[in-house]
């Protein structure tokens, strides 16, 4: 179990400034969701609380610790990160790709041994990826590729998972398989899960909490019924009548009409 | 209705890694037989037999009664056994050094001599031949010790331009090193044209050459090969987890900058202790570990230590031809590594036609 919490941060590239004074907190057994337009800094979030990027200014704590105090391999047996459509080689088998999530759990003399096997075996169980454990890398789809780097994460036995639009190349059965899977693990394990999550409608389904992001800020933050209503998804997506209310859950959805083109965005 | 692939049974044993265990021990098995062979024929003919005896009577709790004359022994022991040695620590040290940066850098173009070594040692061999005297420091000249500095003060120009920060990133190194060798190339060639007699000797050097071979140069060369060598084969496995981009490697708890540091520092320190000895032979150190890679795959828990066995066999038979085919001439054992090597990979490279990188 641990706590996630990001006070005062500013990120940025070179000189652009991506997020500014950002606060966010995620506790254990809940599902968090980052949305926000394209560019608006999901992913930016994401590498700063895996300690990819440094922040300019603030503080990012997991459990009160400062994260830059952190050595890199004790801080991958507490977060693990799932990216968007990595670089992965070739050569490599699915297995071996998935088994590469034990190396934060691995000494420097250690090597993978009948154990790490079956952890990362039962992580492609979870996927349905075992009939895929001989195949090459080169050869799998987007999505097969996505329910690899979720069995890794899953493999790497972190106390949090920080998920990079894990369903983006998903067809809908795999999306709500597998944010099924992710939201069971983090309810009965207690796991803290951050999910940028590009689709309204999942996010809202899935996350006990949304975080709306828009021009470097946090513009709103709450339950996906405080979050996904008509005033914030106009002034942040320029999309306007478009917050319904599902039928059987009473969640907010969100339905796109081509009538109803983007008044702000066509600069009308 | 569609035929979905079979379960696995059971989980993989991660692709039959049984395989290259087997081929470490085979090739170990390889390397001797070439080293006794290498050291059994040239201008004086000595039977395997009597080789393997003299070699043995060395070892310790060994004594074989001689039944051969103290030249023999002086042949082999002093002037065969020493070269032999030498070559299969070079070949090792370049093939290592070699599979160590392209895993390094995820780039199939990489070889030993990418971030500038070999044109460092080139030029501080080059002033070595140029120094009006010749100082004698240690036992074999100032050429190597002139080679070594050369080698790892290119690098460490290199390193210090690519560097930003904390971090190093990989693509500033690569094309800084190419940029400074370029540099450096320029000025070994301006100085091979006007060095008058003495070019015929530098060229030899450049191309590389073991007959100037003996156990003192073993003797230095050995600690660096085998603790540099060492410290590699100690972070295979992470260089696996490498291979997946820098960012994935820190978020699977790799500490990325300080292994790209002391992977560099240790095949820098291998490749640049070997050619101050016996000149920059090139093809080694980029075809050896593709060869290997091309056989038993890009796992590097494998691919580096057969790559060390592979590049020493590789350099101890090559150069056995190098001082066998125009005996008593020589040819520079940079022209045999190439000659030899580059049909034989044209026919692996031709023969998989899967992706090896």
């Amino acid at each position: 179990m641990i706590k996630i919490e990001m006070r005062h941060i500013s990120l940025g590239y070179d000189d652009k400034e991506v997020l500014e004074d950002v606060h966010l907190q995620a506790m254990p057994g809940e599902m968090v969701g980052l949305i926000g337009p394209n560019g608006s800094g999901k992913s930016t979030i994401i590498r700063a609380l895996s300690h990819v990027i440094h922040p300019r200014s603030g503080q990012i704590l997991l459990d009160g610790e400062d994260i830059s105090r952190i050595r890199k391999r004790d801080l991958a047996r507490l977060v693990g990160v799932v990216p968007q459509m990595p670089l992965l080689p070739s050569t490599f088998t699915a297995f071996e790709i998935v088994l590469m999530g034990r190396n934060p759990h691995l000494g420097l003399f250690q090597q993978e041994g009948p154990a790490d096997r079956e952890i990362a075996w039962q992580a492609m169980g979870k996927t349905s990826t075992q009939a895929l454990a001989n195949r090459r890398i080169n050869e799998l789809s987007g999505g097969e590729i996505q329910c690899l780097l979720i069995a890794r994460v899953l493999t790497q036995q972190t106390k949090a998972i920080l998920l990079d639009e894990p369903t983006a190349n998903l067809d809908i059965g795999r999306q709500v398989e597998i944010l099924y899977l992710i939201k069971q693990l983090c309810t009965e394990n207690n796991l803290t899960v951050l999910a940028a999550l590009h689709d309204l409608n999942l996010a809202a389904q899935y996350c006990n909490r949304l975080v709306l992001i828009n021009n470097g800020r946090i513009y709103a933050d709450g339950t996906p019924a405080e979050v996904i209503t008509e005033p914030n998804i106009r002034e942040v997506y320029g999309a306007e009548n478009c917050v319904h209310t599902h039928p059987v859950n009473g969640l907010p959805i969100v339905l796109l009409d081509s009538n109803h083109r983007s008044a702000r965005r066509a600069g009308v | 209705m569609a035929l979905s692939p079979p379960l696995p049974e059971q989980l993989p044993s991660s692709g039959g890694r049984q395989m290259p265990l087997y081929s470490i021990i085979g090739m170990a098995i390889l390397l001797a037989v070439a080293a006794v062979l290498a050291t059994t024929v040239g201008s004086v003919p000595i039977s395997p037999l009597t080789t393997f005896s003299i070699i043995a009577d060395k070892l310790p709790l060994v004594d074989i009664a001689p039944s051969w004359s103290s030249a023999i022994g002086t042949i082999i022991m002093e002037i065969r056994l020493p070269r032999v040695i030498l070559a299969g620590l070079v070949g090792a040290a370049l093939a290592t050094a070699g599979a160590t940066y392209q895993g390094l850098f995820r780039n199939p173009l990489a070889d030993p001599y990418l971030i500038g070594v070999a044109q460092g040692a080139s030029l501080g061999a080059v002033i070595g031949f140029l120094l009006p005297i010749s100082w004698h420091v240690t036992s074999f000249g100032i050429i190597p010790l002139l080679a070594f500095s050369g080698a790892l003060a290119s690098t460490a120009v290199v390193y210090l331009i690519a560097r930003v920060g904390k971090t190093l990133p990989v693509t500033t190194l690569i094309l800084a090193g190419v940029a400074l060798g370029a540099l450096l190339g320029s000025i070994v060639s301006y100085l091979i044209i006007s060095s008058g007699d003495k070019l015929h000797s530098i060229i030899f050097w450049l191309m590389g050459s073991f007959s100037l071979s003996q156990w003192s140069e073993v003797t230095i060369v050995f600690p660096y090969v085998a603790v540099g060598t060492a410290v590699i084969l100690i972070f295979a496995r992470m260089l696996n987890v490498m291979q997946l981009d820098e960012e994935q490697a820190q978020q699977l708890g790799i500490n990325v900058e300080r292994l790209k540091i002391v992977l560099l520092a240790a095949a820098t320190l291998i490749t640049a202790a070997s050619v101050s000895f016996v000149g920059t032979i090139g093809f080694v150190g980029i075809i050896i570990p593709h060869a290997v890679r091309l056989v038993w795959g890009a796992d590097h828990r494998f691919l580096l230590p057969l790559s060390v066995l592979t590049g020493a066999i590789f350099m101890i038979l090559a150069d056995l031809v190098a001082r066998t085919i125009l005996a008593p001439a020589e040819i520079p054992i940079g022209v045999i590594t190439a000659i030899c090597g580059a049909p034989f990979f044209l026919y692996l490279l031709r023969r998989r036609k899967k992706a090896i990188f």
